[in-house]
């Protein structure tokens, strides 16, 4: 699109996203939460397949989260919150509703700010509220053309949370780099994969696009259906595109409707949905008691609030020393966090392990697409190899092939240079005797060293090098030469 | 309410929008019915109307408790067979039912 048709519009975005919390059971009821890695239909009760007089109870694990990240997204915490009934009829959700929060949800009014390289921009929260999930249907049509649905009730009941942003969100990129960060605080919280492959995480988009100059509409599109964050920036961009032309058209066929991407096309195709579809009549859940959360309730899930990636970053840079960069690429995942603290403490050189970390390992995790929590070096591993470089036993360019090999089989630096006679030749006497070979055998560059060309000593530094077969400390080889040849 | 039609205060329009939310297939009699039968109810609550409730708290639950809630545990679920008893249909170990693909 041309610049000039860009600037003309602007696109106003919200996004809602559902994350299914990491609990061992299920929101209202005892079944195992672990509703994908059991058969169909083993992990369910009255309550979750809505049987007459089954009578739900909340999880307190459930509330600790939600409200946890409240706090992470700078929410305030209501002192008073209830469930509601959204009624719709539907196999997947057999009690004929969902509970849900209606009006007053756990969490309110938060923000949170982008990273720097995604615009620094802060994105206004409207809401955080709890919901159970539905059961699993599974659409069949028969060779006779008869079409039903099959239903697995795992997943029915397992809890799922809902944050709502403000429509503050300015572009496609700027969508996806919310959700990456949303998907890092819950993983941080330790409250949810935040997986978007395999619906862990979810997320559906407001997306409207109004001339710059003018207020904006009433017009708003929903997209459903992104199964990952590229997804979203397509989806996004696909609908501002499509919108954006209609504008400029001249005449605006555009209505409110929910549209699903369709990644095989990459384009969003209208879902043909009746008005009355929204209307859930909301009510109180008489079944639930309302939740009046004590302060010192509260205050017992914020002193298990882990430290967060953006005050983890400052506490990097402060404490290690470390580039803004380094601190964020480190503080990327928890564990790699861990990992850097862990290797750090025991190599007392922080800076050589976030240069290690971000030249080396990432790159190599990146090449073979795995995770940290995957890597065959361990913290310790990688501290030793640092402090084997620091005390000369290894130089920096023989710890590249170290680290290599540690990388690939796991085995220690010491192993491997025991094994493969790599260790760094820094013993004097040893490499004195190298050093007054090199300079007999090589009278021209001495020669041209004394007169004054004194670049010649990197000729003879690689002629030491050359016949230690790289093993020479360069340090003490350099001192050696420098002392044979003043006295020359 | 909308369109209130003769002394109903609920209109033939609402009847038909809540059978459709329901899933409900009414013949045009039943909607009859029920119209009269809903404004019968509807008018009825809204004596509730006539009291003052301005210095009244909205109340969302009547029975005096809060907080209750159980601890992250896991009990047995149903036996699957205890779990599909009252399927109206099952395939394999899935419930079977009509497709309701358009709502």
């Amino acid at each position: 699109m041309a610049t000039a048709v860009t600037e003309k519009y602007r696109t106003v975005i919200g996004l809602e996203f559902h994350v299914q919390l990491l609990t061992e059971s299920k929101m209202f009821c005892a079944c195992s939460a672990q509703y994908a890695a059991n058969p169909p239909n083993t992990v369910v009760c009255p309550v979750c397949l809505g049987l007459p007089g089954a009578l739900p109870v909340i999880n307190e694990k459930v509330i600790e989260c939600i409200v946890m990240t409240g706090m992470a997204l700078n929410s305030q915490i209501p002192e008073f919150a209830k469930f509601d009934r959204k009624n719709y009829p539907y196999p997947d959700l057999p009690k004929g509703y969902q509970i849900s929060q209606f009006d007053l949800p756990f969490c309110i009014e938060g923000h949170l700010t982008l990273d720097e390289e995604d615009g620094g921009r802060t994105i206004g929260i409207t809401r955080v509220h709890q919901e159970e999930d539905t059961a699993k249907s599974t659409h069949v049509t028969a060779a006779s053309g008869e079409r039903y649905s099959l239903v697995d009730f795992n997943r029915s009941g397992v809890p799922l949370m809902e944050v709502v942003t403000e429509p503050d969100i300015a572009s496609p990129e700027e969508a996806a780099a919310f959700g990456r960060k949303l998907r890092q605080i819950v993983r941080y919280l330790g409250i949810s994969t935040g997986n978007m492959e395999d619906g862990a995480m979810r997320c559906d988009a407001n997306i409207s696009v109004w001339p710059a100059d003018a207020p904006l509409g009433d017009i708003k599109v929903e997209v459903k259906n992104m199964n990952s964050f590229r997804a979203v920036e397509r989806a996004l961009y696909f609908e501002q595109e499509r919108q954006t032309r209609i504008l400029e058209s001249g005449n605006d066929t555009r209505v409110t409707e929910t549209r699903g991407w369709v990644e095989t096309s990459g384009e969003t195709v209208s879902q043909r949905t009746k008005e009355e579809a929204h209307d859930y009549r909301y009510f109180p859940e008489p079944d639930l008691p309302p939740l009046q959360l004590s302060r010192e309730w509260i205050e017992g899930v914020r002193e298990k609030l882990p430290e967060l990636p953006a005050a983890k970053k400052e506490r990097f840079m402060a404490e290690f020393d470390l580039s803004d960069y380094d601190a964020s690429l480190l503080t990327q995942s928890r564990d790699l966090a861990d990992y850097f603290e862990a290797a750090s403490a025991g190599a007392k050189n922080a800076k050589a392990v976030a240069n290690w970390m971000s030249r080396n390992l990432l790159q190599r995790l990146n090449e073979s697409g795995s995770e940290i929590g995957d890597c065959k070096i361990s913290p310790d591993a990688l501290a030793e190899m640092i402090l084997m470089i620091e005390s000369g036993a290894i130089s920096n360019r023989m710890a590249q092939e170290v680290f290599d090999q540690m990388f690939d089989t796991g085995k220690s630096a010491k192993v491997i240079v025991k094994e493969q006679g790599l260790a760094q030749i820094s013993d004097e006497d040893e490499l004195a005797g190298i050093v007054a070979t090199v300079i007999a055998e090589n009278p021209a560059a001495v020669q041209d060293f004394n007169q004054g060309k004194k670049r010649a000593i990197g000729f003879l530094v690689g002629q030491v090098m050359k016949a230690t077969r790289g093993k020479a400390n360069p340090g003490i080889v350099n001192q050696k030469l420098q002392e044979a040849l003043r006295q020359d | 309410m909308t369109d209130s039609e003769g002394s109903d205060s609920i209109s033939r329009a609402d009847v038909q929008h809540v059978a459709n939310l329901a899933r409900l297939a009414l013949s045009a009699e039943e909607e009859e019915r029920f119209q009269h039968q809903l404004s019968a109810v509807f008018e009825h609550f809204q004596k509730l109307s006539a009291l003052d409730t301005e210095q009244i708290p909205p109340t969302a639950q009547v029975i005096p408790l809060k907080n209750v809630m159980r601890p992250d545990t896991v009990e047995p679920s149903l036996a699957e067979q205890d779990v599909l008893a009252n399927a109206p249909d099952r395939e394999g170990d899935q419930f079977r039912v009509r497709a309701i693909l358009d709502f």
